[in-house]
């Protein structure tokens, strides 16, 4: 409303968007270092801060699982460094069970919204979608740029959480109350869980206010010709990433506020005959499960808010280094979508345990494993671009294919924890760990890596160190799946999350040197995300310079764009399209991009 | 290519649709607090709640709220600043009104005795919930001052109605919005 007004105030020609775009690019202002890099409108930097924000996030979680990984495999072990740098929450070199906690809980929150979330989907649809449908840039660059400022106060807060007195949040990514409404409950409970629920709060706004413009951009805001069926999948999965974003996140927003009414004002939605601290509380009639209900209402589309970018990056990854058109474009589309409307049937598979009607849990178990069937497809699909495909490796496709097999793996465990009688035994085990772990972490991070070698050279002009990425890719694939693996085997066997100590029980024994193996090898995963943060950095300035406007022989408009566009995107007219984006391999040619009109005997496929 | 694009863009404007989206947005957030009332109603120990007689003059104000804020558009169409301005003025104040009602309507039920502390019940919602509500009325109306001060002093040479039908569509939605919660709270028990 007022946005608009402030946006488009001083002109008239709100219904000739295109022109003054136009307008406004030609006499366009010289910029200063702060409109330019800080308080940017231009899409393309947005998106940069989005992933740069989001990298040092990355290196923060990765740190903190190192340690609390410190902890499970060498229990008994002292580590003096440690108590040099974090003083009394490793007195004598020992990880205290309060800072186990509050770790592993930042660690989940920040992986899950500020990388996963924020720097995934941040990152790429501030990129992409004005690049690959043909705008100048956004629905409202305005909106857009609050957006990011918001998960810049949202990064703040609870950067600043981690230093005050008691410590930051300790109650798990998931903050279940009443130990995140209790503040007598522990240590996390205090003034940490207040600003995590804070940051959390400025951080859906800035969610909210990119889905609402990722949205209205990519319906509106299309070139002449780019239907919605010529998109490349990046835009599709996108779009229905930000339709899921924009419809759960309130909900998630509703249930914390409830939260904070009961932290702070001393309401009961969620309490109910409580005894803690020596002391019973008057708090009645409330319901923890409540709460459970809010979260995984939201919570599961939210993981697919993490997925849905990196299957479209990897869909389009695959297709343009294979050659090869991508297989089932619809069949894709039409898998996206279900996959949206099931994310939000199914979120009480998480709840199996906590006396839920069994008879209603049926239900979820049936809507939970229909789910299988959009994400077979998928696959199946991706297996068949590759198939035949006359296939580069380049570090990109590589974390593309490395996303399948993930995608694949993490499926089927999927389908043991959907089967709620399986559940019983599984519910908080390891087993679950493993399963979200490599289904989601690591397979949208893959999704994520493949992204940035693909369209490096399009945010700074230079490429990315190959060899170094080789690397990057053997050691993360490899190491992913002998960290995550054997986790399967513990859960079976009834190992349990969220513990940091297992010596007390005897069974668990033989896990010690597995346990030992895992951490060795996250350290040196994570040793491995540094080279690659090098790399990055390095290549900014270093790195092997663009030469030609289109160096993977791609369809889509970002490389019609000059190697270093400026805002606007196109110094002339924004080109016209023609064709979808898949058209590789087709009439003996290797690749005809979008922007070029159908020839008079071109065949007819598509 | 400006033909086209034109033609593209008339469908909806980009402003007007995001605001769509964003009303998607703010009703999952209501259905989540509304949903969360009915799961909690069915547990032991609920204290149901009289709304009190106040917010029926809220109900009132609001509805009358979104009529002048209608027809402030139609004469905005009509090129009657004037009329225009004195219509925006009215359903600001009218705004604000609604704001001033719901506070008391509070007052009355905290100190009737419903307040935070104690038993959990619909009491405890009503102020959520409505709270929440009357937040988006008073952003509404911020917007409304904020559009009211551009009418008056700016040098607005330009027709241009979109800014003005946001608005409008933004109002209806809250005045809609409160007419569900308020039937939902004297319905569901
Ligand atoms: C066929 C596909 C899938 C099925 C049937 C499935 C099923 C489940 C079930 C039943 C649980 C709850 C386990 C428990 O806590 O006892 C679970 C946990 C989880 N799943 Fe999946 N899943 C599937 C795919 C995915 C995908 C694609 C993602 C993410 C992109 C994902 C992310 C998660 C996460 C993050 C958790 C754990 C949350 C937590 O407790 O901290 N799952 N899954
Ligand atoms: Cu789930």
């Amino acid at each position: 409303m007022s946005n608009d007004a402030n946006m488009h105030g001083h002109a008239g020609v709100i219904t000739h968007h295109e022109v003054h775009y136009d307008e406004h690019h030609v006499h366009h202002h010289k910029e200063t270092f702060i409109t330019k890099y800080v308080f940017s409108q231009d899409h393309k930097t947005i998106g940069k801060q989005f992933l740069i924000t989001g990298i040092i996030w990355a290196i923060i979680g990765g740190l903190f699982s190192v340690l609390f990984r410190l902890q499970l495999g060498f229990p008994e072990q002292t580590f003096p460094i440690l108590e040099t740098f974090f003083g009394k929450w490793a007195k004598g070199g020992v990880i205290q069970p309060e800072f186990y906690y509050a770790l592993v809980t930042i660690h989940g929150t920040v992986l899950v919204f500020f990388v996963l979330t924020a720097g995934l989907s941040g990152t790429f649809a501030n990129l992409l979608i004005p690049l690959q449908i043909g705008a100048r840039d956004m629905a409202s660059p305005f909106l857009n740029m609050l957006s990011y400022w918001f998960f810049f106060i949202a990064s703040v807060i609870m950067f600043s959480s981690l230093f005050v007195h008691t410590g930051p949040a300790s109650g798990g990514w998931t903050s279940y109350p009443p130990l995140s409404a209790l503040h007598q409950a522990g240590q996390g409970s205090k003034i940490g869980m207040d600003l995590w629920l804070v940051s959390m709060a400025m951080f859906i706004v800035s969610s909210l206010l990119g889905g609402l413009n990722y949205i209205a951009t990519i319906l509106n805001m299309r070139t002449k010709g780019m239907s919605m069926t010529r998109m490349p999948l990046t835009m599709w999965a996108i779009l229905f990433t930000a339709i899921l974003g924009v419809l759960s996140f309130p909900v998630l927003l509703s249930g914390a506020i409830l939260l904070l009414f009961d932290r702070n004002l001393g309401t009961s939605f969620y309490l109910s005959d409580i005894y803690v601290a020596g002391q019973i509380l008057p708090n009645e009639g409330g319901s923890a499960i409540l709460f459970q209900h809010l979260f995984w209402f939201f919570g599961h589309p939210e993981v697919y808010i993490i997925l849905l970018p990196a299957m479209g990056m990897v869909s389009e990854i695959l297709s343009v280094n294979s050659r090869k058109p991508i297989f089932g474009y619809m069949a894709m589309v039409g898998s996206l979508f279900a996959i949206c409307i099931l994310a939000f049937l199914v979120w009480a598979h998480h709840m199996f345990v906590t006396g839920l009607n069994p008879f209603l849990g049926a239900f979820f178990v049936l809507l939970t494993l229909l789910i299988a069937v959009p994400s077979a497809i998928k696959v199946f699909n991706w297996l068949t671009t590759l198939w035949r495909g006359n296939i580069r490796f380049t570090p990109a496709t590589l974390f593309a294919i490395g996303f399948v097999s993930l995608f694949i793996s993490g499926g089927l465990t999927g389908l043991f924890l959907g089967n709620s009688t399986i559940d019983i035994h599984l519910h908080d085990t390891k087993f679950v760990v493993a399963h979200f772990h490599i289904v989601m972490g690591v397979a949208s991070m893959f999704g994520m890596f493949a992204g940035i070698y693909q369209w490096f050279p399009k945010m700074f002009g230079r490429f990315l160190n190959h060899t170094l990425g080789y690397i990057h890719f053997w050691v993360t694939m490899v190491g992913a799946y002998l960290i995550f693996w054997p986790m399967h085997y513990e859960g079976l066997a009834g190992v349990p999350r969220r513990y940091l100590d297992l010596r007390d029980w005897h069974s668990f024994n033989k896990f010690d040197d597995l346990n030992k193996m895992i951490t060795v090898v996250s350290i040196i995963v994570f040793a491995v995300q540094l080279m690659f943060v090098f790399n990055f950095f390095y290549s900014i300035f270093k790195g092997r310079k663009v030469r030609t406007q289109n160096p993977w022989g791609s369809n889509t408009l970002e490389w019609t764009t000059p190697i270093n566009p400026g805002h606007g995107n196109w110094p002339g007219e924004i080109p016209e399209v023609h064709r979808w984006a898949y058209d590789y391999a087709k009439d003996g040619r290797e690749f005809i991009p979008q922007a070029e009109p159908v020839g008079a005997n071109e065949s007819k496929d598509h | 290519m400006e033909a086209v694009s034109m033609q593209q863009r008339k469908k909806i404007h980009p402003h007007k649709f995001t605001l769509w989206i964003a009303i998607g947005s703010i009703i999952m957030m209501f259905a989540g607090l509304t949903s969360a009332y009915i799961v909690k109603s069915g547990q032991p120990n609920w204290q149901d709640v009289k709304t009190p007689q106040v917010f029926w003059y809220s109900t009132a104000t609001i509805l009358l709220s979104s009529l002048t804020i209608q027809m402030a558009l139609r004469s905005f169409k009509q090129r009657e600043m004037n009329r225009y301005r004195q219509l925006m003025a009215v359903t600001m104040i009218l705004g604000a009104v609604f704001i001033v009602l719901q506070w008391n309507g509070f007052m009355q039920l905290w100190n009737s005795g419903i307040q935070f502390k104690g038993v959990a019940g619909a009491g405890q919602f009503l102020y959520v919930i409505f709270g929440l509500h009357a937040l988006h009325v008073l952003g509404g109306a911020i917007a409304l001052i904020v559009m009211l001060i551009k009418a008056f002093f700016g040098q607005t040479k330009t027709y241009a109605s979109t800014g003005i039908e946001v608005m409008a569509t933004y109002w209806h939605f809250v005045d809609i919005l409160w007419i569900y919660l308020f039937v939902f709270f004297i319905w569901i028990k």
